[in-house]
């Protein structure tokens, strides 16, 4: 279906009927997860599992996916309309939960890999550990060190096996958060996992 | 030999684990994900988990912030 729609006319000749099919796994719906969620729906990902357990607070308008009319609303749902508001036909499976380990393999088993947007880096540790854990096969795209002004020099990729983290390593939350750094880590951490799908269904096929 | 980050290079021994090599490098910083030729380890077997000779090792920084 998604190969015809008009509004994949300008993607990459052979990607969107492979990103129709994809289902990818986000946990987190703050900075990180909802520019992603965005980034991967206009590519044309064709489902998506969103875990987030907060609502939107206006100190999130400064670099998450939400608008003042959002406010008060579970960041899940707030993020679900936007999502649809670009592609109607996306599949959308919510989460209004406080992830824990032992959930991972039950919520995410549909997931071809998952994008981790924790905001706190011992949440991002037992995460990781989760889903190599249940799943041994899946790459998992994470991010770490994205906060501060400016240093667009130090955003980096690194693999090792089938972790794949992207960001400084080093800034801090507590320097303070600005869109634009959180969103182009939001958007390598998009970027990664579009080039996993594609390089996988490629290499199945 | 053990490489360490693509980058640094640390003397192995028997019995080296990945503890006795956060050790060695002079870790203090705790929030890390480490893998060994590839394979997460997970924190709770730092200290049993073996670093063979020739191993490379990611130690990964996790910074909060999202």
């Amino acid at each position: 279906m998604s190969g015809e729609d008009p509004i994949f006319a300008r993607n990459v000749p052979g990607s969107t009927a492979i990103l129709a099919a994809a289902t990818v796994g986000i946990a987190g719906c703050g900075g990180l997860g909802s520019n992603a969620a965005v980034a991967l729906v206009r590519a044309g990902v064709g489902r998506l599992i969103l875990v987030d357990q907060d609502v939107v607070e206006a100190s999130n308008l400064n670099r998450q996916y939400f608008f003042r009319r959002d406010l008060g609303r579970l960041k899940v749902e707030a993020l679900a309309d936007h999502l649809r508001a670009i592609n109607p036909g996306v599949a959308l499976e919510l989460h209004a939960l406080a992830l824990r380990a032992e959930e991972v393999p039950r919520v995410y088993a549909g997931a071809a890999l998952l994008i981790e947007a924790f905001d706190r880096a011992d949440a991002k540790r037992w995460l990781i550990e989760a889903w190599c854990r249940a799943f041994p096969e899946r790459t998992v795209i994470c991010a770490s060190g994205l906060s501060g002004l400016g240093r667009t020099e130090a955003l980096r990729v690194r693999r090792a096996g089938r972790i794949i983290l992207c960001g400084d390593e080093q800034s801090e939350a507590s320097e303070g958060l600005c869109a634009a750094r959180v969103a182009i880590v939001a958007a390598m951490e998009a970027n990664l996992a579009i080039e996993a799908l594609v390089a996988a269904a490629t290499a199945g096929s | 030999m053990v490489i360490v980050n693509d980058r640094d290079r640390v003397d192995w021994r028997e019995g080296l684990t990945v503890q006795g090599l956060l050790d060695a490098m002079g870790y203090s910083y705790n929030l890390i994900t480490v893998t060994v030729n590839g394979e997460l380890i997970p924190e709770e077997e730092y200290g049993s988990a073996p670093v063979p000779d020739e191993a490379r090792v990611t130690v990964f920084h996790l910074a909060h912030g999202g």
